[in-house]
């Protein structure tokens, strides 16, 4: 019965998502205050609704209901009860569902939070979101809904969830990952309802950067929550793969960067404008494209379960909907909008357009990488992969670029900055980042250009940090820093986390060792100076998998017991799926992993070690940089902006009267 | 022309220079990274090039698996029903290898018929099938034979 409830409730909110979807935009445009008002009602009606069904799965998982296919066949009795109700978004229908619900969510937020928002603005955003929302309710119910019965026959048990997703990552991922994608819809129906409206001004952009800035900062921890994911389940000691489902993720977060630098610009000196609505729209066709990518089965990865034509091309035919209409009414209300404001050549504007032509030619390159083999396969039949050096040799000369850029971006001023003055800022730091990142080179054992160039990067960006708040309190003396608004803050503190993470990556993987080896019980290896005894394996019974732990004792140079490792090889029973569960001890500056391979006969065993030196940087980096996001958007300048809709809602009146 | 229109000519220029120089540097860069899938029967024609990082793939042959008692050395055969090639893998296979699940290794072509992989890949599902075999397995007419055997452990 509940089941059945859930899907009239999903049927409910895509009737009330098609009312959200048009009545409040016709509103807009005939000026019918009623019509408008009626978009907040609606949008809290739906989401509701879609809570309940969410909710009704969530009870269909937890109470061992198997007459639900979708339960059926990612739940099993033995699965601890956490897991049962991740087990809700662990495969295609649920996700959705959670896709559903976080948009729902993200438009309740902007129902409340934007309160200082002129009517017709907030009816046009609203109306764009419940017209998203109309597209994914229709995909739900149409080809994937996760209320379908197995009626009569409903098996006893379930096939149990993938072992691979019975983590705490699958806890958190996701929805991390989808309040970032779907975060993403919010920047692009403001977009879409400037657009509407032909007032692409600098309010508009100060409206949507919170908005923007939520939602790069969790996809950035959903990117990074995935990456440590992979890095300690797969048993592979690899923390990215460039694996297409992860390209999909990282293009919509670089797009959303440019989009951020792109919006400042536009609020700060109102240029830029038809660049940031493309970007915008870009960062939200980047989102569905991934949810394309993952779902439709067209890719060969771990996030590919499931292969289905008729979703694959639904999904499709939406982004080709999304980006051509949007496109479309961007060519035609775009010249209307276009602005006539000036800016020499060493000023923040320039920079800024820099940065965000490295970031966009960036994601290019990532998604030319991406969907080659695609085309390819579409056009020619030829199955092909493309490798990770393709990658690595694009992306990383863009980002060195992309650092260097970064330090005199953040030191030239708005409009204009006379040369004089810059060059007397820029030696100093310059001839500082020689000698820190020359000096740090040094003191490493062997000599590799790319950690000397990071180390010249991240020094150049640390010390430019430095410098620009050094000159910001020249004039007002040490207690100015109280004064500064938190989104500088936020500013710097995500520079400086791309430095920690940049450190990282670079120091990880010049500096890691690695052997994978044939082990005896008591045998004993040395790698990179620690010792690593091998003590043999037991065998355990967890509640739906058997286990045969090994014990690894790890001693320095002295012979000191530093830590014992863990490693284990489970037998999930009920899909008789092995997994290798890995053994880490994690340190600031470096990581003790060890993982099993496979059993060679007389108590030996397959094991991999590795020693990963500052790989948490790249992972800590990343949160830090989602952090200052989150400063930012919480700058008191946003929530200040209730007097001027005030304004900008009384302005057209005279005009009119 | 006037200053303000020369430099901004200038910006302009530099732009497409960068973006031009971007896409041929990535152009340049995906034709030495593209790794081709072959079949074993290709390989068996001949039409798979020697000493170039290729994808190979099948099902691999029951029995066929040897592993080294001294190192983390094996060797296997992997078909696609019509012809089989030899792998040599250095390393730990993924957790999904076993005799008849199908699996896709990169590698080179050492002598005909013979890959020396250096990545083995095998993917997270029970059900799941690499996309390149599948083809692989479809044009041999073994992939019907495969299923059946599937449905029926």
């Amino acid at each position: 019965m509940i089941p059945e409830l859930a899907n009239l409730a999903l049927i409910l909110a895509l009737c009330l998502a098609v009312v959200q979807g048009t009545v409040p935009l016709v509103g807009a445009w005939l000026g019918a205050h009623q019509w408008m008002r009626l978009a907040r009602p609606l949008v809290w009606g739906q989401s509701a609704l879609v809570l309940f069904a969410f909710l009704c799965l969530a009870f269909a998982f937890l109470s061992d209901d198997f007459s639900v296919a979708y339960v059926a066949h990612n739940s099993n009795t033995a699965l601890p009860w956490y897991y049962k109700f991740s087990a809700v978004w662990a495969a295609h229908e649920g996700s959705l569902l959670l896709w559903a619900l976080t948009l729902s969510g993200w438009s309740v937020a902007v129902s409340l939070g934007s309160r200082q928002l002129p009517e017709e603005v907030l009816a046009r955003v609203l109306a764009v979101m419940g017209l998203i929302s109309v597209g994914f309710l229709l995909f739900l119910l149409h080809t994937s809904n996760p209320f379908e019965r197995l009626l009569p026959y409903s098996p006893d048990n379930g096939r149990d969830l993938n072992p691979l997703l019975q983590d705490f990552g699958l806890i958190v991922h996701p929805p991390m990952l989808y309040m970032g994608y779907v975060g993403f819809s919010v920047a692009f129906a403001f977009a879409i309802a400037a657009l509407l409206g032909g007032r692409l001004d600098a309010a508009w952009a100060r409206w949507s950067r919170p908005w923007t800035l939520v939602a790069w900062c969790f996809l950035g921890v959903g990117i990074v929550l995935g990456s440590w994911w992979a890095y300690y389940e797969l048993g592979w000691g690899g923390w990215w793969f460039w694996d297409p489902v992860e390209n999909a993720s990282l293009m919509p977060w670089l797009v959303g960067t440019a989009l951020l630098h792109s919006l400042a610009v536009t609020e700060k000196r109102g240029v830029f404008k038809s660049w940031t609505v493309l970007l915008a729209v870009a960062a939200f066709s980047l989102s569905l494209l991934g949810t394309f990518l993952v779902r439709s089965g067209v890719l060969t990865s771990v996030h590919a379960f499931a292969t289905d034509p008729e979703r694959g091309t639904f999904i499709l035919v939406f982004l080709l909907i999304v980006v051509g209409s949007s496109l479309a009414l961007f060519a035609i209300r775009a010249p209307v909008v276009a602005s006539q404001v000036r800016f020499g050549l060493w000023s923040r504007e320039t920079l800024l357009l820099v940065n965000n032509l490295l970031l966009v030619v960036s994601t290019a390159t990532i998604l030319l990488g991406t969907l080659y083999p695609l085309l390819l396969d579409a056009l020619t039949g030829a199955k092909l992969s493309v490798g990770p050096p393709y990658f690595n040799a694009l992306f990383l000369p863009l980002m060195a670029v992309l650092l260097f850029s970064l330090t005199v971006g953040v030191l030239v001023r708005w409009k204009e900055t006379p040369w004089p003055w810059l060059r007397q800022m820029l030696w100093p730091i310059g001839l500082g980042a020689l000698v820190l990142g020359g000096g740090l080179e040094l003191m490493r054992e062997s000599f590799h250009w790319g950690s000397l160039l990071v180390y010249l990067l991240a020094a150049w960006v640390v010390l430019g940090v430095v410098r620009e708040l050094l000159d910001k309190l020249r004039h007002t003396g040490f207690w100015g820093v109280f004064r500064l608004p938190l989104s500088y803050w936020g500013m710097h503190l995500s520079h400086l986390g791309l430095v920690v993470c940049a450190l990282g990556i670079v120091l990880s993987s010049q500096e890691s060792v690695e052997r994978d080896l044939r082990m005896a019980p008591t045998e004993q290896v040395s790698l990179g100076g620690y010792r690593f005894v091998f003590e043999g394996t037991q065998s355990i019974q967890g509640p739906n998998y058997r286990s045969e732990r090994a014990t690894l004792s790890v001693l320095d140079d002295q012979g000191e017991l530093i830590t014992r490792l863990y490693p284990e090889k489970r037998l999930y029973l009920v899909q008789q799926m092995p997994m290798t569960e890995a053994g880490i001890d994690a340190g600031f500056t470096r990581d003790l992993y060890v993982a099993l391979g496979e059993p060679l006969g007389d108590g030996a065993w397959a094991v991999r070690i590795h020693i990963k030196p500052f790989i948490r940087w790249i992972w800590l980096g990343g949160l830090i940089i989602a952090l200052g996001g989150l400063l930012a958007a919480l700058d008191a300048r946003y929530r200040r902006v209730f007097k001027t809709p005030k304004l900008t809602a009384s302005e057209p009146a005279p005009q009119g009267a | 022309m006037n200053p303000a229109r020369k430099k901004r000519l200038l910006i302009i220029l530099l732009i497409v220079l960068g973006v031009g120089a971007a896409v041929g540097l990535a152009l340049l860069a995906l034709q030495q990274n593209i790794n081709l899938f072959y079949t074993p029967t290709q390989i068996a024609t001949g039409e798979a090039p020697k000493d170039t990082r290729i994808r190979a793939g099948g099902l691999v042959e029951k029995g066929s698996l040897v592993r080294d008692a001294q190192s983390l050395a094996v060797s296997f055969r992997v078909t696609d029903g019509l012809h089989s090639i030899n792998i040599q893998y250095q390393g730990i296979l993924p957790d999904l290898f076993r005799e008849g699940q199908g699996i896709v290794a990169l590698g080179r072509l050492r002598a005909p018929g013979l890959l020396i992989a250096d990545e083995v890949l095998a993917k997270h599902d029970e059900q799941y099938m690499p996309p390149e075999v599948t083809k692989a397995l479809e044009e041999t007419g073994m992939l019907k034979h495969y299923e059946k055997k599937g449905a029926t452990p």
